[in-house]
């Protein structure tokens, strides 16, 4: 079953290669691989289902010196998540492209993206993680440029310097742990990490780093150009995964490695950062005026309320109360991964249909593309929150938390910010309701709107019926890397 | 499996299915997507019906689904949610034979029958909710079904009209969803029970327990257009007629007060709310409503917006209810949601086949409507008395009911003057348009007549609806003593609730 976990990234590695090598077969090559990270990853989930968390040694060294892989719970659903995405993107790709030396670039660095996402997900030490992070950097930050156009190139490289900053924060406090420790081991780390002013330097560069490329306020500056300028299927995963493996590191480091720095001070700076983040992406998002820009302010705000529900985690003592909320915290990153992929997805059709997404010029566009006008309000249904979507079971257990903390700022915050998606979702919908006669058929293209609909289908009715076992699956994780 | 555990599923799925279906239907596709509706609607009245039977012998009907930890769909059925299941499910048999007529030919209709199927789900979901997060869940759906009706012409001022809709359905949604997440921390999870269960808080939550009472009744007091959140039920009225009749007699008015019966019954239980204060700040907003409804309706000109601000006006006669203490007041507001639910859809198809016959649509031009269109207007006029409160039509054994009740609980001397003042009110609004419509001789051509009189004064699909609910209006009257009438069904709940 271990084997499952190498080919997670060591498909798609090969997938890269091989697409370089062999530009004509590249399409196929990679539909493969992803297919065989699809499995993978539910043989991964179902073995932690099983026998709980697992630890492995690449090709069998000690720990310490070989390449370790750790999978619990937590980790295991990431991969699920991502590799569904990933297939429903692939899928989408193979119709978005209408240039032959884009697809050329698009496949293999696509590829190499997905690599880097799961050895994130399932790496045990820094290192690794170090050059996960600089891998998913380089490829999202090529993959943005991919269409070469001059706003797309300027996003592009104010997202690979903002890009290179977070992974020189991120390496500074690598390259001290292990001056202090001799080792980037986890589960090494952990035994030995103190609270002082050292390790606190550590945590600090190490936080800062993966918040800078996790977008949150008010590092977010740089989210918006790139996000709204790459292609569709390349925003799509940039919101969706990109922006979530950052935030999945914080939230593993924070409840895990740095649980000892925790204090009261943290966990508002954490709420009050999502509450900011909330509020400006909200209020921007509103007032976009292309679509693909409000789905890019759209996830500041939700990161946002990740960072929020990561706040009031921190603060809850350990319990149920707490399990939950954790619990509903993860739903909540989840269903933002399918309904914001899907989001992006909608608005690559729009706009290859329309020629553009200028919002406000949408109305017959909407009206032509039934089937991708209801994937849209699908996926806006999950942003917001409304039932059922799994994010609304998430954000009960949000709001209920801090009812019962009695943060009544939080609680505005959180309605406020939900009441701003309701308002920019139903901007964009209200475009849909015109007077043109629908057309005799309902689908335009298949292979994009098809898996666009899956992905806003799983984020309202999949999630919001079928989510139970989540929290079960989740006390897989044994608390501790390794 | 046991197929009474999941009756309440099959009667969600009866509007559920062929509504799915009918979105990927081609609009020409007008039979198939017909049959589909009807046969949809009989079949959930029949399911209704066996709902009846076993409710009425204290069978249990229950369907549970775990979400998450703590967090439970429920759906379950008492005498409370059968009296609103087989209400809806009744008007949306009629509803949807009238709509078939009334949009002959117009474009969209799988997205209008789609939608209009998804609206009732929402409306049965929400009688039939257990808990409430389900309530909730609905809630939100009617929401979301409703906003595409409402905006289904696509003009601009339907779009605005739709917007005005959403922005007060979900803010009001926020401050519901709120409130009852906040009770929720306070108690854990629980399902609704007649008598209530909050009685047994300790007494240092009662001052937070009459805040959340405040967030509840204001968030579902926006649907149920509670004076001073009643601002988008005018702005609605831009929607087709079949809409408009559905929106104020089952859907989204009707959904609001329920709630509030739900939760001052079920929740906080009737005696309780009252030892809080409770009911006091329930019976004053609905006692200005139903005046401040009745007064508006006093100077429209448009019929449609006369019926809207008349319907703010008797749908608070429900929550005024509710806000009596005592069996014979829950009595009167249980039956008027009933009562309200079959005259109100007969006045409104009434206005929908003036527009769509002759294109009236003023008070104003209705002179001698009656003579052009007996059926319609005979319609229209039993709906009316019933509405100011003329025995022996159902909307007297309401009234009759609140003022007995009123008596009974000690409050008389406010809840009375505001029946007899409403009353008085409700005269002064409908006598004027029965008179122009009978008495009145015809001045000039009618605004636009699309439909000639044949055998029949309109379409027969137009026709036969309104002039069923009347009858059914007169019948839960004369036969209110009756068995399986509204009225012997309310007093079955109010004997459940206080025992």
């Amino acid at each position: 079953m271990n084997d499952s976990l190498i080919w997670l990234f060591a498909a798609p590695l090969l997938a890269s290669l091989l697409s370089v090598l062999l530009p004509r077969k590249a399409v196929l090559i990679c539909l493969f691989a992803v297919s065989i990270t699809l499995i993978s990853s539910l043989i991964v989930l179902s073995t932690v289902i099983e026998s709980g968390a697992f630890y492995y040694a690449l090709s069998g060294w000690q720990t310490g010196l070989a390449i370790s892989l750790y999978v619990d719970g937590l980790s295991a659903l990431m991969l699920v998540m991502t590799a569904i995405i990933a297939t429903a993107i692939s899928i989408y790709a193979t119709a978005y492209f209408h240039n032959a030396e884009q697809q050329r670039f698009y496949w293999p660095l696509w590829m190499m993206l997905l690599c880097a996402l799961n050895v994130l997900f399932i790496a045990a030490d820094l290192f690794n993680l170090y050059v996960g992070l600089e891998l998913l950097g380089l490829t999202a930050v090529a993959l943005t440029a991919i269409d070469g156009k001059p706003e797309a190139i300027r996003a592009a490289i104010r997202y690979l310097v903002v890009g290179l900053l977070g992974s020189l924060a991120f390496l500074a406090g690598v390259s001290l742990v292990y001056t202090a420790y001799g080792t980037l081991d986890i589960a090494a780390i952990s035994e030995q990490i103190q609270v002082n002013f050292y390790s606190g330097l550590i945590v600090t560069f190490i936080t800062i780093g993966l918040i800078i490329k996790t977008a949150l306020f008010p590092m977010h500056f740089w989210l918006p150009m790139a996000h709204a300028n790459a292609p569709a299927v390349v925003s799509a995963a940039l919101s969706a995964l990109v922006i979530k493996v950052a935030f999945y590191l914080i939230i593993r480091l924070w409840l895990e490695l740095f649980s000892d720095f925790n204090n009261v001070g943290i966990s508002y700076l954490f709420s009050t950062l999502g509450a900011l983040a909330i509020l400006w992406g909200g209020w921007n998002a509103l007032h976009a005026q292309r679509l693909k820009l409000l789905a890019a302010y759209s996830t500041i705000a939700q990161i946002g309320f990740l960072f929020m529900a990561l706040g009031m985690i921190l603060l809850l003592p350990d319990g149920e109360v707490r399990n939950t909320l954790i619990g509903g915290t993860v739903i909540l990153a989840i269903t933002h991964g399918f309904a914001k992929s899907a989001l992006f997805l909608a608005a690559g059709i729009i706009q290859q249909h329309a020629g553009h997404d200028r919002i406000n010029e949408l109305s017959g566009t909407a009206q032509r593309l039934p089937i991708t006008t209801f994937t849209l309000t699908l996926a806006g249904v999950a942003l917001i929150g409304l039932p059922p979507s799994g994010a609304f079971l998430g954000k009960w257990y949000l709001i209920s938390s801090v009812v019962a903390e009695g943060l009544w700022l939080w609680v505005a915050i959180i309605l406020i910010g939900s009441l701003l998606s309701a308002a920019y979702i139903f901007r964009l919908l209200g475009h849909a309701f015109g007077r043109i006669e629908r057309p005799k058929r309902l689908l335009a293209i298949g292979r994009e709107e098809v898996p666009a609909l899956l992905l806003a289908l799983t984020a309202t009715l999949l999630l919001a019926f079928t989510a139970a076992p989540l929290w079960s699956i989740l006390e897989n994780a044994s608390g501790v890397y390794g | 499996m046991n197929i009474g555990n999941s009756l309440p599923v099959f009667i969600l799925l009866s509007s559920l299915i062929p509504g799915l279906i009918i979105f990927f239907l081609r609009e020409e596709s007008r039979r198939l997507r017909t049959i589909l509706n009807i046969s949809g609607a009989l079949i959930k009245l029949f399911l209704v019906a066996m709902l009846i039977w076993g409710v009425q012998q204290e069978q249990m009907f229950e369907t549970r689904w775990s979400l998450a930890p703590g967090l439970e769909f429920v759906l379950h059925a008492d005498t409370l949610s059968v009296l609103f299941v087989t209400l809806s499910s009744i008007l949306w048999l009629v509803t949807t034979i009238y709509a078939v007529g009334y949009l002959e030919g117009a474009p969209h209709r799988s997205r209008f029958f789609g939608f209009f199927s998804l609206c009732v789900t929402a409306t049965i979901g929400i009688a039939l909710a257990g808990n409430l997060l389900t309530f909730v869940v609905f809630y939100e759906l009617l929401t979301l079904a409703t906003y595409p009706l409402v905006a289904h012409r696509g003009t601009s001022d339907s779009i605005s009209g739709a917007a005005t809709y959403l922005k007060y359905t979900i803010v009001g949604g926020a401050i519901l969803l709120l409130g009852v997440i906040w009770l929720q921390t306070l108690t854990g999870p629980f399902d609704f029970v007649q008598g209530g269960i909050l009685d047994s808080l300790p007494s240092e939550l009662h001052p937070q327990l009459k805040w959340i009472f405040v967030l509840l009744i204001v968030g579902l007091g926006v649907k149920a257009a509670l004076v001073p959140f009643h601002g988008w039920l005018p702005k609605a009225m831009i929607a087709p007629a079949p809409v408009s009749a559905l929106l104020h007699a089952v859907a989204v008015v009707k959904a609001g007060a329920f709630g509030i019966i739900r939760i001052v019954y079920d929740v906080y239980g009737v005696e309780f709310a009252y030892q809080l204060g409770l009911l006091t700040f329930l019976g004053i907003a609905a006692g200005f409503t139903i005046i401040y409804g009745s007064i508006r309706a006093l100077s429209q000109d448009s019929l449609k917006k006369r019926l809207a601000y008349s319907t703010i006006s008797q749908v608070s006669y429900i929550a005024l209810g509710a806000s009596i203490l005592g069996p014979i007041a829950t009595i009167g507001g249980v039956v008027h949601l009933v009562h309200q639910g079959i005259m109100k859809i007969t006045l409104f198809l009434a206005a929908g086949n003036y527009a769509e016959t002759l294109g009236v649509h003023k008070v104003s031009e209705m002179n001698g409507v009656g003579k052009r269109m007996p059926g319609t207007t005979l319609a229209f006029t039993i709906a009316a008395l019933g509405m100011i409160g003329l025995p022996p039509i159902a909307g007297f054994v309401s009234k009759w009911y609140l003022g007995l009740g009123a008596f009974e609980a000690d409050v008389a001397e406010w809840v009375l003057p505001v029946l007899i003042i409403s009353s008085i009110l409700n005269a002064a609004y409908f006598l004027p348009i029965i008179y122009r419509a009978w008495f009145k001789t015809k001045d000039g051509e009618w605004p636009q007549e699309s439909i000639q009189a044949g055998a029949l004064e309109t379409r027969a699909t137009l026709l036969w609806p309104p002039v069923f609910t009347a009858c059914l209006a007169l019948a839960a009257g004369v036969f209110a003593g009756s068995v399986f009438s509204p009225l012997e069904w309310a007093e079955l709940i109010a004997i459940r609730e206080y025992r």
